[in-house]
C-alpha cells in the first residue's frame, strides 16, 4: 500500500488550481480530505501524477443559511456539518446522515465536496443531495455552471463534472417537513448495505410532497421519483408505504458483494426504506 | 536495620505488589505515550527495504520472470527469485508442521498472494515501484478452493510430493490417501464408538463449518536482518512469538552457527498466533542482508498480512453424539476435513498434526469417543495457526458446544440442564478423557450454577418464550437468543515427553539475578505481545522472593541474554514460564534461607520465610529482610556459600493445565435486517490462581471481542477462482468500541494441582469459550422455529438467510 510517485501542489486560489488542471488534464486531480482518494492511490487503483491539495484554496469553506437556501462550501467537513447548530436546525437530515458516515476520525477530514464529487455509489451524500434536490456549483476554465444532483451521476466514478472542473459548493432549499436518514451497515466505518434519505411534507393528515433517494443499491445513487409519488396524497398507511417500497424496488439495481447477495440487498433496501418513511412521517 | 517498626504484615504484603493484586501494567507508560519500539521503528544506517512481487493467481505455472526493468530502476539493489535462492538451498523452507514451503515461487504458485520475487531497494517507495516493473508470465492452472473437491480432483497441487512413478510417499504424519491429501490423524476407539452410537436410543448428528479467519494483529509481521560481515554475526529483529525457536530454525536452514545469530523480538503489537511461524519475508531479508552486507527491513502491509501470513481455522467438522433417554452422553464421533491451503504450515506440536483437537469431548464425562482429522491441500494461503487459542482448541470447543446444543434440540431438553447432567464431577479429577488427556482439576457444577444464577437463567427463558409468542402474533420482529457455553481448555504446552516443535522440547525458562541492593532482573524464554508479562511475572517473583515487584525488571525476547524457551502462544507463558519463574524464585529463596540463618546465627531449619524476610521460628522480632540478605550475599564472606544470588530454572511441565469457564450471552436479533444486539454478556473464568485480576479482566475483554468478531463476521473468504474477497479491513471485520457490548466478568478459583503457584493461563479462554457462546445465542434465537444449526460467521445476510429459510419473512 505504497502510492506511486506524484507531484504535490498547494495553491492558494482557484486560479492556481485551474492552471494545474488545465496543464495536466486527467493526469491531475484535486485532493480534499483525501479519505477516498489516498486509499485509492495507495492501492495503486488511482494513479495521480499531479495532486492538487485544496486545503489552502480560499473561498471553499463555510456553511450559510439565508433566503431559504442552504449553501455548503466544498471543503466543509462532515464534522463541520455535525457541529453546525444553524444547519442542524434548517436541515436536520444533514446532521443525522453525517453521524452515520464512517467514524469520527474520517469525518474530521472527509468533505462534502469530496463526498459528492467522488462518484462512489457507497458515499452517503450523493443520495442525500438527490433527496434534497441540491445543486452543485462547478468551476472550470470556461467559468462557473450549475448541475442538479439528480443529473450529476452517470455511473460508478463517472459524473457530469469535467476533468478540469472543480466543485465549489452544494446548495439546496431549506427542506420542509419530516426527515429520516436510515442506514444499515455491518460495522462502524462501513459503507451502506442499504440506506434511504426521506423528506416528507404533511398537510392536514395527508402527504403533500415526498422525496426519496437510496444509497449503495445501484452504480449511482437512486432518486426514486416513483416511490415519492406513491406517498403523495395518501395518509401514509402501511399499504401506502408498501406501494412506495415496491416503486423503489423497481428503481434499484444492487450488486452482490461481501455485504450479501442481491436478494438480501433488495430485502434490506425495503426494510430500511419502510423504517425511514415511518420515521420521517412521524416527524412531519 | 529494623526500620519497619509499626508496619503491619498486611502493609508489608501490599508493599510487595505480589500475586493477587491489581498492579497497573508497567508497559503502559510507554505504549500510551507512543514510545514503544516496534520492528518498523528500527532504523539502521544504510538500511535497505524489501518488498514482494506476489501472485495474482491462486494456481498457475510460472513460465518466466523478467526482472530487467526493475533492476534498471535507480535505487534498486537486487531482485531475488527462486533461481537465486536455489544454490543456497533456500528456495524452499521447512514448515513447523513437517511440510516444506516455497520461499519464492519455484516454477508455480499455489495461492493468491504467494511470494514470487523479492525486491531490495534503497527506500520503501522505490521497492514498491520496482515490484510493478517485474514481468511474470503465468499460465493459469485449475483452481481448487474446496477441500472435498480437492480430495477427488485429478489436479495435482503439490507435484513435489508425488514420486516419479506416481506413487505417494508418506508425509510427515504417515500415509497419504490422495495426491492432495496431507495426513489422517486418528484418536480414540473407532469400533467401540461406532457400536455405541449405532445402538444408542438417542443420536444427534450435525456438520458444521468453522470458517477460515485470521488473527489480524494490529502490527503486521516484519523483520530487520543485519549481517555483520566483519564478525560474522547475524542480528535478526522481528515480530517473533518464539525468538529462540526462530534462532534455531535460522541456524539449521542457513548453516550459520547458532552463537553467531542473535534474534531480538522488540515490542510486538499483538500476535494471536500469526507471529509464531517462519515466513518467506524473514528468509529473503536474511539472504538479502548476507548478500549486500547491510541491514534489510521487510514489513508487511495490511493486505499482505490478511492474504498471506498464517490464517486460522477452516475446519469442516462432522459429528455424532449419542445419549441415554435421560440425557447421559454415551459416545462422541468427530470427523474433520481440514483445509490447510497450499502448504501445511500449521503451528502445532509435532506429534499433534491437528493440535489438541482431541480435547473435543469438552467438559463432559463421555466414556467413548473417536476423532479423525484429514488434512487437505487447496489453493489457499498456508497457515492453520492457533488464533488466540491453544492448538485447535477453539475448533474442539466450538464442536462440542454446538453438538451439546444439537443434542438438546434432538431430546427437546434444556441445554443448560443437559450440560449439568454430563459435566465431569469434581471428585472425578484428575480425569482421564476418552481421547487421551488427563484433566488436572475442575469444579464445573459450582461454576455453572453460579453463572446461571447470576443471569437469572430461568427468567431469561421465560422472557424468551414470551418473545416467541409476541413474534408469532406480530407484536415484534425481534427474536431473543440465549447463548450458553461451558468450555475446558488445554493449555501450557507442554510436557517435553510428548510436546515438541521440530524436535524442540516445549519447556520454558527463567533466569533471575538479584542485585546487591535488593532489586532484580529476571529474563524469560517467552515474549509478551500485549499480555503484560513485565507486570505479572514480577508479581510472581515478588511473592516468591520477597522483593517489591517495582524493584524487579522483566526482560524477554533477546536470545543473547534470555534463557532458551519456546515462546508465547497457546496460553503457555504462565503455565510454563510462570512455573519456571516461581521455581527459580524458590531456588533464590533456598539460598537466601541459608544466608539468613548464618546472619541470624541459627540453623537453616530454624528460620522461615515471611512475606519479605526470613524470621527465626518463634521469634518474629529476629529477622533478616530479603534486601539485607541480598546485600550480604554479595558483600559478606559466608563460609560454605559462594557469593552472589542468582538462579535459573528450566521447567518441563508434568501436565497441561485445564482452565475452564461458563459464559452466557443474551442477544436480540432483528429478523428483517439480520442485525444483532448483544444485550448482556456474562463470563465466568476459572484460571486457577489469579496473579493480577485487572490483567485477567483485560485479557477476557480482548478475547471476547475477538470471539465476537469471529462469530459475527470475521472471515477470510475466497471466490471460486481463489481470489481473496476480504483483503482489507473494510471487509475483514475488526470490531471497534462501537460493536462491543459491556462484558460482566466473574470467577471461581480451582488451582492447578501440579503448577507451582496453581495458575492455569487465561489469555485465550475468552476466545475459546466466547465463539460458541455468541454462535449458540444466534442459533438459540431460532430454535423455537425449528433451526438445528447454522454456520458462522453470523453476519447480517447469513442471519437473514437463516430467517428466510425458516419462513420468517412471511
Ligand atoms: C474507513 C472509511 C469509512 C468511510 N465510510 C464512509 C461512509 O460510510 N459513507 C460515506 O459517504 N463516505 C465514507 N467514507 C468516505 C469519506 O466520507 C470520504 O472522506 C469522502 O467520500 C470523500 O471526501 P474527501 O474530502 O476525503 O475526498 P477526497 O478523498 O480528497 O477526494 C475524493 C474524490 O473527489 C475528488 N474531489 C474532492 N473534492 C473535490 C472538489 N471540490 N471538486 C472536484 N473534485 C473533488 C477527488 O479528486 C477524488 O477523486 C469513508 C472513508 C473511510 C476511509
Amino acid at each position: 500500500m505504497i502510492p506511486a510517485a506524484f507531484e504535490y501542489y498547494r495553491p492558494k486560489d482557484m486560479e492556481g488550481v485551474l492552471a494545474v488542471l488545465t496543464e495536466h488534464g486527467d493526469d491531475a486531480r484535486v485532493l480534499a480530505g483525501g479519505h477516498s482518494l489516498i486509499p485509492m492511490m495507495k492501492l495503486r487503483m488511482a494513479e495521480v501524477p499531479h495532486l492538487i491539495d485544496l486545503q489552502d484554496v480560499a473561498g471553499l469553506g463555510g456553511i450559510s443559511v439565508s433566503d431559504g437556501t442552504v449553501r455548503l462550501g466544498a471543503m466543509v467537513t462532515q464534522s463541520d456539518i455535525i457541529a453546525d447548530a444553524v444547519l442542524a436546525d434548517a436541515a436536520p437530515i444533514m446532521r443525522e446522515a453525517s453521524l452515520q458516515i464512517a467514524d469520527p476520525q474520517v469525518r474530521y477530514m472527509g468533505t462534502v465536496g469530496g463526498n459528492v464529487a467522488n462518484g462512489d455509489p457507497g458515499n452517503d451524500m450523493p443520495g442525500l443531495m438527490q433527496c434534497l434536490d441540491a445543486t452543485f456549483t462547478l468551476i472550470g476554465p470556461d467559468g462557473e455552471r450549475e448541475v442538479a444532483a439528480r443529473d450529476f451521476y452517470e455511473s460508478a466514478y463517472m459524473t457530469a463534472r469535467e476533468d478540469d472542473e472543480v466543485l465549489t459548493a452544494v446548495s439546496f432549499k431549506v427542506p420542509e417537513g419530516g426527515y429520516a436518514y436510515q442506514k444499515q451497515k455491518r460495522k462502524i466505518g462501513d459503507y451502506a448495505t442499504a440506506a434511504a434519505a426521506v423528506q416528507i411534507v404533511k398537510e392536514g393528515g395527508t402527504c403533500a410532497r415526498a422525496s426519496i433517494a437510496m444509497t449503495n443499491l445501484s452504480d449511482t445513487p437512486v432518486y426514486s421519483e416513483a416511490a415519492g409519488a406513491a406517498l403523495v396524497g395518501t395518509s401514509v398507511t402501511d399499504s401506502d408505504i408498501d406501494a412506495a417500497v415496491q416503486a423503489m424496488l423497481g428503481d434499484i439495481d444492487p450488486a452482490e458483494d461481501n455485504r450479501g447477495p442481491v436478494e438480501f440487498k433488495r430485502h434490506a433496501a425495503a426494510v430500511i426504506l419502510r423504517r425511514a418513511i415511518a420515521r420521517a412521517w412521524s416527524r412531519a | 536495620m529494623k526500620d519497619d517498626a509499626g508496619v503491619t504484615r498486611e502493609q508489608r504484603v501490599e508493599a510487595l505488589g505480589g500475586m493477587g493484586c491489581k498492579r497497573k501494567r508497567v508497559e503502559d507508560a510507554r505504549f500510551t505515550q507512543g514510545k514503544g519500539n516496534y520492528v518498523d521503528d528500527i532504523k539502521m544506517p544504510g538500511m535497505l527495504f524489501g518488498d514482494f512481487v506476489r501472485s495474482p493467481y491462486a494456481h498457475a505455472r510460472i513460465k518466466s520472470i523478467d526482472t530487467s526493468a526493475a533492476l534498471a530502476l535507480d535505487g534498486v539493489v537486487a531482485v531475488l527469485t527462486a533461481d537465486d535462492l536455489r544454490p543456497l538451498g533456500l528456495h524452499w523452507m521447512p514448515t513447523l508442521a513437517g511440510d516444506k514451503q516455497m520461499v519464492l515461487a519455484d516454477g508455480k504458485v499455489l495461492f493468491q498472494g504467494q511470494e514470487v520475487a523479492y525486491v531490495v531497494a534503497k527506500d520503501r517507495y522505490i521497492a514498491a515501484d520496482a515490484v510493478e516493473l517485474i514481468d511474470v508470465d503465468y499460465e493459469e492452472l485449475p483452481v481448487i478452493v474446496d477441500p472435498f473437491e480437492s480430495m477427488k480432483s485429478d489436479t495435482v497441487l503439490r507435484e513435489d510430493l508425488v514420486a516419479e512413478d506416481g506413487s505417494l510417499p508418506d508425509g510427515a504424519h504417515g500415509p497419504r490417501k490422495h495426491h492432495n491429501h496431507i495426513f489422517t490423524w486418528e484418536v480414540g476407539e473407532k469400533e467401540a464408538t461406532s457400536q455405541v452410537i449405532d445402538s444408542a436410543q438417542v443420536v444427534a448428528e450435525e456438520t458444521m463449518y468453522y470458517h477460515r479467519t485470521h488473527p489480524c494483529p494490529l502490527e503486521t509481521c516484519g523483520c530487520v536482518a543485519s549481517m555483520d560481515k566483519v564478525n560474522g554475526k547475524l542480528t535478526l529483529y522481528g515480530t517473533f512469538q518464539a525468538p529462540h525457536a526462530i534462532r534455531t530454525v535460522v541456524s539449521l536452514i542457513s548453516g550459520i552457527e547458532e552463537h553467531n545469530i542473535r534474534v531480538i523480538s522488540p515490542d510486538i503489537g499483538g500476535g494471536f498466533g500469526n507471529k509464531v511461524g517462519a515466513y518467506p519475508g524473514y528468509v529473503c531479508s536474511v539472504v538479502a542482508s548476507i548478500v549486500t552486507g547491510v541491514p534489510v527491513k521487510w514489513v508487511e502491509d495490511r493486505m499482505e498480512n490478511l492474504m498471506t501470513t498464517a490464517f486460522a481455522r477452516d475446519y469442516w467438522m462432522k459429528g455424532k453424539i449419542s445419549a441415554t433417554p435421560e440425557g447421559k452422553i454415551t459416545g462422541l464421533w468427530c470427523e474433520v476435513t481440514a483445509d490447510h491451503g497450499g502448504f501445511d504450515a500449521c503451528a502445532d506440536p509435532t506429534k499433534f498434526p491437528a493440535g489438541f483437537m482431541n480435547i473435543c469431548t469438552g467438559s463432559y464425562d463421555i466414556p467413548t469417543a473417536y476423532l479423525a482429522v484429514d488434512g487437505v491441500y487447496t489453493n489457499k494461503a498456508p497457515g492453520g495457526v492457533s488464533y488466540r487459542c491453544s492448538f485447535r482448541v477453539t475448533e474442539a470447543v466450538y464442536f462440542i458446544e454446538r453438538m451439546i446444543e444439537v443434542l438438546a434440540i434432538e431430546m427437546n431438553m434444556d441445554a443448560a440442564e443437559l450440560r449439568r447432567i454430563n459435566f465431569i464431577k469434581k471428585e472425578q479429577f484428575p480425569y482421564q478423557s476418552a481421547l487421551g488427556w488427563e484433566y488436572d482439576s475442575g469444579d464445573y457444577h459450582t461454576a455453572w450454577d453460579k453463572a446461571l444464577k447470576a443471569v437469572d437463567y430461568e427468567g431469561l427463558r421465560t422472557e424468551q418464550a414470551q418473545r416467541v409468542e409476541d413474534f408469532k402474533t406480530g407484536k415484534t420482529r425481534k427474536l431473543m437468543g440465549v447463548g450458553l457455553s461451558f468450555f475446558t481448555e488445554i493449555v501450557g504446552a507442554g510436557p517435553v515427553k510428548n510436546c515438541d516443535i521440530l524436535g524442540l522440547g516445549m519447556f520454558d525458562s527463567c533466569e533471575i539475578r538479584i542485585h546487591p541492593t535488593g532489586s532484580a532482573i529476571a529474563r524469560l524464554g517467552t515474549i509478551s505481545q500485549g499480555q503484560g508479562h513485565a507486570t505479572t511475572f514480577a508479581q510472581i517473583l515478588a511473592s516468591e522472593i520477597g522483593l517489591p515487584a517495582d524493584s524487579i525488571t522483566i526482560e524477554e525476547g533477546d536470545t543473547d541474554t534470555a534463557p532458551y524457551g519456546l515462546g508465547t502462544y497457546g496460553s503457555r507463558s504462565t503455565p510454563v514460564a510462570g512455573a519456571a519463574t516461581a521455581m527459580a524464585g524458590r531456588k533464590i529463596r533456598a539460598k537466601a534461607q541459608m544466608i539468613a540463618a548464618y546472619l541470624l546465627e541459627v540453623h537453616d531449619d530454624d528460620v522461615e520465610f515471611d512475606v519479605d524476610r526470613f524470621v527465626v521460628k518463634g521469634a518474629p522480632e529476629k529477622f533478616k529482610t530479603m534486601k539485607e540478605i541480598a546485600f550480604a550475599a554479595y558483600n559478606q564472606a559466608i563460609p560454605g556459600i559462594e557469593p552472589g544470588l542468582e538462579a535459573v530454572s528450566y521447567y518441563d511441565p508434568p501436565n497441561m493445565t485445564y482452565p475452564f469457564g461458563a459464559y452466557i450471552c443474551v442477544m436480540d436479533i432483528d429478523v428483517d435486517t439480520g442485525e444483532v444486539d448483544i444485550r448482556r454478556f456474562y463470563a465466568l473464568d476459572d484460571c486457577g490462581t489469579r496473579i493480577n485480576p485487572m490483567i485477567i479482566e483485560g485479557q477476557v475483554h480482548g478475547g471476547l471481542t475477538e470471539a465476537l468478531a469471529v462469530a459475527l463476521g470475521q472471515e477470510i473468504a475466497y471466490d471460486d477462482m481463489g481470489n481473496v474477497k476480504t483483503g482489507t479491513l473494510m471487509d475483514f471485520f475488526l470490531p471497534t468500541a462501537w460493536e462491543v457490548p459491556n462484558y460482566e466478568t466473574d470467577h471461581t478459583v480451582t488451582p492447578s494441582p501440579h503448577h507451582p503457584i496453581g495458575a492455569k493461563g487465561v489469555g485465550e479462554s475468552p476466545h475459546v469459550g466466547g465463539v460458541p457462546c455468541f454462535s449458540n445465542a444466534v442459533n438459540d434465537a431460532f430454535r423455537a422455529f425449528g433451526l438445528r444449526h447454522t454456520h458462522m460467521p453470523h453476519d447480517h445476510w447469513r442471519i437473514w438467510k437463516t430467517a428466510n429459510k425458516l419462513g420468517l419473512h412471511g
